[in-house]
């Protein structure tokens, strides 16, 4: 389905989520680190809207970007010891994660390469929000609920921890 | 009547019986044709704010019974293209001990995010470049590139004044951004769409208009959307007495002015926002629908310059105390009430 400029595309944001999720692991300054990850989430957005889920790219930077890494460059920039500092890349357990990290890859190719992907012919939905809508009120209404109640307590929890001072 | 959305869909087809003559394969008209809409939008915002330079300066001046701006040109018309020459021909100073490629990129970020939201602002019939089905939702969610924009700025400039000024406008963004999308969703309901056209022309007639059937929402979303772009009476962020400048201390020369610059391009680009939401975008009678988005686009300016020679800005806890105790609430019940009778 992928022709010419879509699948250009693609290779520039595979390229650009790869790059920068490197780099968010391997910068020396934390702040950098958070700054890839933006950039990281930025490109996997751009996937979402190369497959038609507009939606959930506007989500997914609405809450990844806009929520989440900044509550961390927050967290960054509040902590006055992560403030500018030099984190250590490695620590002393390389062994070990070598072995754990070379098992996972080994797991992964093995699963990526004998799944048999179902491909549907069916065009990609126009008015995904409305469907998206219907699906989590009905179909997955108790899914939905459960979240909500979930979100709820860390919320609580949140208020708590903050007030305990 | 002259629609400029009929003029640009001539050039289009016009450009493209030319690439049918010529043998050029559909995607460089495509290309083409998208270079060219984006230099029109970036000279639309470029003229916009330049102008906006100019009439805040005579607005304020003439609520504090001065002259302002006189002496270049007619009541100072030049003094803004004057001021933008200056600003491009000063000397580029980076700090020497800023962490350099954050503070470069910053304002950059800043910039681009704020020129992405015109994607989905529809100036007239025809003339949206691209009526994306989740529209406003794509401008809520373009509109946080801003945030880190300015944490970057206030990082990176290795200052306390300028970190702090960041930090304060990134909560404030955050917190009045809850009050807004819950604002937002009022009108969305009523429209049963998130398209900016759809939400245009659920509105033909005046008693249509959102501002009167979402009237709560109307005024939580000018208040949040004034918070957001972070003007008087929400200025906090570059409060000078406390904060020098807040998060642009740092920045002199062309990268100060493309702070400035996207801080108007946002101010338009609000105010065309609240225009197609809630006063009917580009509806109205005899004139074309290009003029008459235009003409309330600027009555929206020009209120919200209002509010900034009227108001003074408020203290850093009752703003964060106002969006969450009275402006969230406030939100959350229009949205309900708008749920059970819409």
């Amino acid at each position: 389905m992928l022709t010419g400029v879509s699948e250009a595309v693609y290779y520039i944001l595979a390229a650009i989520i790869i790059g920068s999720g490197v780099m968010v692991v391997s910068m020396k300054n934390i702040f950098h680190s958070a700054l890839f990850l933006v950039l990281c989430f930025f490109g996997v957005a751009g996937i979402y809207i190369l497959l038609s889920a507009e939606f959930i790219a506007a989500v997914q930077v609405l809450i990844y970007v806009g929520a989440i890494t900044i509550l961390m460059i927050f967290a960054i920039m509040l902590t006055a010891r992560l403030y500018s500092a030099q984190i250590k890349q490695s620590n002393e357990q390389v062994v070990p994660g070598l072995i754990i990290v070379s098992a996972l890859l080994v797991i992964t190719i093995f699963a990526l390469s004998k799944t048999t992907w179902k491909l549907s012919s069916q065009a990609p939905e126009t008015q995904t929000v409305a469907e998206i809508g219907k699906l989590l009120m009905t179909t997955y209404v108790l899914p939905f609920e459960i979240v909500s109640v979930v979100l709820l307590s860390a919320l609580i929890g949140a208020i708590v921890i903050a007030r305990r001072d | 009547m002259f629609e400029l959305g009929k003029a640009f869909e001539a050039i289009y087809n016009w450009l493209g019986s030319l690439f049918t003559r010529w043998g050029i394969p559909q995607f460089w008209l495509d290309l083409l044709s998208m270079f060219l809409v984006f230099a029109a939008v970036l000279a639309f915002i470029t003229l916009s704010a330049l102008f906006l330079v100019w009439w805040e300066r005579k607005v304020s001046a003439h609520m504090q019974v001065r002259l302002g701006p006189m002496r270049t040109g007619w009541h100072g018309w030049r003094q803004s293209i004057i001021d933008a020459i200056k600003l491009i021909m000063k000397e580029d100073i980076i700090p020497a001990k800023v962490d350099k490629a954050v503070f470069v990129i910053a304002p950059i970020v800043v910039f681009v995010s704020a020129l992405m939201v015109y994607v989905c602002i529809p100036f007239g019939k025809g003339m949206i470049i691209k009526d994306l089905n989740i529209g406003i939702l794509y401008i809520l969610a373009i509109t946080t590139f801003t945030v880190v924009g300015l944490l970057m700025a206030g990082w990176g400039s290795n200052n306390k004044y300028s970190l702090l000024g960041g930090l304060r406008s990134a909560a404030q963004i955050i917190s009045y951004e809850v009050p807004l999308t819950l604002s937002v969703l009022g009108v969305v309901l009523i429209t049963q769409s998130l398209s900016m056209v759809k939400i245009v022309t659920a509105q033909t007639h005046v008693w249509q208009w959102y501002i009167f059937r979402q009237p709560v929402g109307f005024l939580v979303y000018l208040t949040a959307a004034i918070a957001e772009v972070n003007r008087t009476p929400f200025d906090i962020p570059e409060a000078e007495q406390e904060l020098v400048a807040g998060y642009n201390t740092e920045y002199s020369g062309m990268k100060f002015a493309m702070f400035f610059f996207a801080e108007y391009t946002n101010l338009v680009a609000i105010s065309a926002v609240v225009t197609t939401l809630f006063l009917g975008g580009w509806n109205g009678p005899w004139l074309p629908s290009w003029i008459w988005f235009l003409i309330k686009t600027f009555f929206v300016i020009l209120v919200v310059m209002w509010f900034r020679w009227t108001y003074p800005r408020l203290r850093v806890d009752q703003l964060m105390g106002f969006a969450w105790k009275f402006l969230l609430p406030l939100a959350f019940l229009n949205l309900i009430l708008t749920a059970a009778f819409a």
